[in-house]
């Protein structure tokens, strides 16, 4: 019997590109031109930026951890993408350098004073605003030319926001799910106390994995201010939500080290994409985000039904 | 001491205390090269606690701590107990849920890294289980979490038996087969004793004194934070041995307290495993004590799940009659509330009728908790303390406490006494027999034959179904085996 029913496992790997596949369908659907070379090349265009966003937050939930800062982070990259970058480069490397190092000793604060991420990031998320608004008070700001050109990069056949999302997912898969201190670093999020006794230092783990989600955080930030050129210090606010979002979708849990990142990538193209399809069908931009949530709901409660199906194995 | 064979570890003096609770009071212990020493006592003892500080786990408050001739006190950790060959595997399991058992193996052992190491550390794990427990059935790739709680305690095993780039002296295990079944708790005494005629040196801490009889070359006895004997294994009984633990002797019940007239009872549970493919159901009366037999994970736990779910009246396999209390086995994930006090874990089954206004009334919870602390003995200066601050028997008292405070009728027990002594055991029997007599029921899975004494009849099962009904004067040990083995002997 088992034999015909594909295993939970795998069904559960499966759900983010069927989720994406049947998405892509209902666009075909509605819009058979969007799907083209120049149509992906429109709808994927802030792909880059949200993957880069959700793989942090994917780092940070893999140490049993939420980053509630992460929008406000991205924002806060866009502004010195878009200020001190430009003006004076070696400045703008340096702040970013140590807003990586910030992240770092965000997740070391958390893991010596035992604090609740969701409260710290919380507090950090005001922090990283303040940041955004003392130093580009309107929106505005220009980025330097290397990097519009960089993330404006034009490859034949697939659009380079695909290519650069399929690479990001292959290198953090090999990165977190292959390689042995991988093993390590989602073990401390499966069970700290078994990784500490075999002799690792969780300070050191959650210390890399925040440190990581800087870096990401960072790459998103700068992804998404060379597309659009100018920033504001509210542009990315709501990319806390969609990265949470992303990862869940693409099949990892709140606690416990299960993540898979090659999912997460699925999952914010997927929101990148809900986004479009909504458009499509003429809905208006007060109802995008209700519909956004709907969406949501749809895929989750799929999930549940694969985690039932788990358990009665 | 007799000159036969070196000293593998030495502990002298070593004290240790939580606050005002002293959990070692100056112990001194000798583990030599090619023994398997055993380790009792009852719970609170003393016993985790030791092997915590040997396996560098934790800091002792005094003494020396000296490996294969080294002075490790000064340096002591997990890391110096390694590189001295000391691995521990501990009561309660470490492994990683979310990670396969290969990725597991690579947590403890740092020599699989760089390129191949899943392949290697998995073809090692692999070896290592045939060598211990032969047909286990896990694949490297299997994840952890989708094992059942008696693969992955051999899991656990296989991994601190590997020998990578640090040596291997002395592995103590810590209730290694709370969940395994006989079989495969022989497997694993089997392979002790081979270990221990290669050289190795091995601490086996039980609550079965067969096991450490059987296997061990010395016993030493714990209680109270001190050793109070230690003698070769062949110098003690069954008998001399809880004597020695100071606790009640585990007389023989016999038969006669079972199989009194409680056939009149109505029928209050009714319920068939959804495999079942015959006629046969299970079926419990009025003050009835119902054994749920066979080797462990055959469908016995699910069942009482199911039984369980009818109770809110949503599962077509079982039918019961009254309120329905569940005692969790596997403490860990499905027993208690670890940031709640151990009051709250009492009472949170019967918050229905500790309510005034329609809120919980605190004085009528803690009235319930002080109760409950007095009628079964519950280890603690405070009801209040976190619930983890007790040893494991006692946070499986406080789970009994919070079925039998309630008002069910009917109790669900998924082999609850699993790791917990002697002396708390015959307590809770004492409880179990006479709640049966004031009319309550019970279902009670365990892997212990002397538990299915208790009992009025027995289910055994095999491969998810019942094959068999044993009535009381029927139950044997003999025929328990016969019925869970049947397909493997034909």
């Amino acid at each position: 019997m088992s034999a015909f029913v594909p295993s939970p496992r795998l069904v559960r790997a499966a759900l983010p590109a069927l989720s994406l596949a049947a998405l892509l369908v209902a666009i075909w659907f509605v819009q058979p031109r969007a799907i083209s070379y120049f149509g992906f090349n429109l709808m994927l265009n802030l792909a880059m930026p949200i993957a880069f966003a959700t793989i942090a937050q994917l780092c940070v939930i893999t140490v049993n951890d939420l980053d509630l800062s992460i929008g406000a982070f991205v924002s806060f990259v866009a502004c010195v993408g878009a200020t001190w970058l430009n003006e004076t480069p070696l400045l703008g490397a340096v702040v970013l350098l140590g807003a990586v190092a910030v992240y770092a000793l965000i997740g070391a604060l958390i893991h010596l004073r035992n604090l609740p991420s969701i409260v710290v990031t919380l507090g950090m998320s005001f922090f990283w605003l303040g940041c955004s608004v003392l130093l580009l008070p309107s929106p505005g700001g220009s980025v330097p030319a290397w990097l519009a050109a960089l993330v404006k990069f034009r490859t034949p056949f697939v659009p380079f926001a695909i290519l650069v999302s399929a690479a990001l997912a292959l290198i953090v898969h090999v990165g977190l799910m292959r390689s042995a201190w991988g093993a390590i670093l989602r073990g401390a999020g499966g069970n700290p106390a078994a990784v500490a006794r075999a002799g690792w230092s969780l300070l050191r783990t959650k210390v890399t994995m925040f440190a990581l989600a800087g870096v990401f955080g960072v790459l998103s930030g700068l992804s998404l201010v060379g597309l659009t050129t100018s920033a504001d210090a509210n542009i990315a606010i709501r990319y806390t939500l969609l990265s949470i979002a992303g990862v869940i979708l693409g099949g990892g849990e709140f606690v416990g080290g299960r993540v898979s990142p090659v999912g997460a990538v699925l999952g914010a193209m997927t929101l990148t994409l809900a986004g479009s399809l909504l458009s499509f069908l003429r809905i208006s931009p007060d109802w995008q985000i209700g519909a956004q949530g709907a969406i949501l709901i749809v895929v989750l409660a799929l999930r549940a039904l694969v985690n039932r199906l788990e358990r009665r194995r | 001491m007799d000159g036969r064979s070196a000293t593998i570890v030495a502990l002298e003096g070593v004290r240790k205390s939580f606050g005002a609770v002293r959990a070692l009071a100056g112990v001194d212990l000798e583990v030599r090269a090619g023994e398997c020493l055993g380790l009792v006592g009852h719970n609170g003892a003393g016993k985790s606690t030791l092997m915590q500080v040997l396996a560098g786990t934790l800091a002792a408050d005094e003494g020396r701590l000296v490996v294969a001739g080294d002075d490790i006190t000064a340096s002591a950790g997990v890391a110096a107990a390694r590189s001295h060959g000391v691995v521990c595997v501990f009561q309660e399991l470490s492994l990683c849920p979310n990670l396969t058992v290969a990725e597991n193996a690579r947590v403890m052992h740092r020599a699989f890294r760089g390129f191949g190491w899943r392949k290697r550390a998995g073809a090692a794990m692999v070896a290592m289980l045939d060598d211990i427990f032969p047909g286990h059935g896990i694949d490297p790739a299997d994840v952890v979490a989708d094992l059942s709680i008696a693969r992955r305690q051999m899991v656990e095993i296989a991994r601190a038996f590997l020998v990578t780039d640090q040596p291997l002296r002395l592995v103590i295990l810590d209730e290694p087969t709370s969940s395994l079944d006989q079989i495969v708790a022989e497997q694993l005494m089997g392979f002790v004793r081979r270990f221990v005629a290669r050289g190795g040196s091995v601490i086996l801490i039980s609550h079965l004194l067969g096991e450490i009889l059987s296997t061990c070359d010395r016993v030493v006895v714990m209680k109270d934070g001190r050793v109070v004997e230690t003698r070769p294994a062949r110098d003690f009984t069954r008998e001399s041995l809880v004597a020695a633990m100071g606790s009640v002797v585990a007389h023989e019940e016999g038969r006669s307290v079972a199989a009194t007239a409680r056939q009149a009872g109505e029928t209050v549970v009714e319920a068939r495993p959804p495999r079942q493919a015959d006629g046969r159901s299970l079926s419990a009366r009025r003050g009835e004590i119902v054994g749920l037999a066979g080797l462990a994970g055959h469908g016995q736990t699910d069942l009482l799940v199911r039984i369980n779910a009818a109770a809110q009246g949503r599962e077509p396999h079982a039918r019961v009659a009254g309120a329905v209390a569940f005692v969790a086995g596997d403490r860990q994930s499905d027993g208690v509330f670890p940031l709640w006090s151990i009051a709250e874990n009492i009472t949170i089954r019967s918050l229905g009728r500790l309510r005034r206004f329609g809120l919980i009334d605190p004085a009528a919870e803690a009235r319930m908790a002080e109760e409950w602390r007095q009628r079964i003995a519950i280890r603690t200066p405070d009801m209040g303390n976190g619930i983890l601050s007790l040893s494991g028997g006692n946070q499986q008292k406080a789970l009994f406490a919070r079925a039998l405070a309630s008002e069910a009728d009917i109790v669900l027990m998924d082999d609850p006494m699993r790791g917990v002594d002697v002396g708390t055991k015959q307590e809770v029997y004492g409880m179990v027999r006479a709640e049966a007599a004031r009319g309550r029921t019970f279902l009670w899975y365990t892997t212990e034959f002397d538990e299915l004494l208790h009992c009025d009849r027995v289910y055994v099962f095999r491969a998810g179904v019942i094959v068999a009904e044993l009535a009381a004067d029927e139950i044997t040990e003999e025929r328990v085996l016969q019925s869970s083995f049947a397909e493997e002997a034909a």
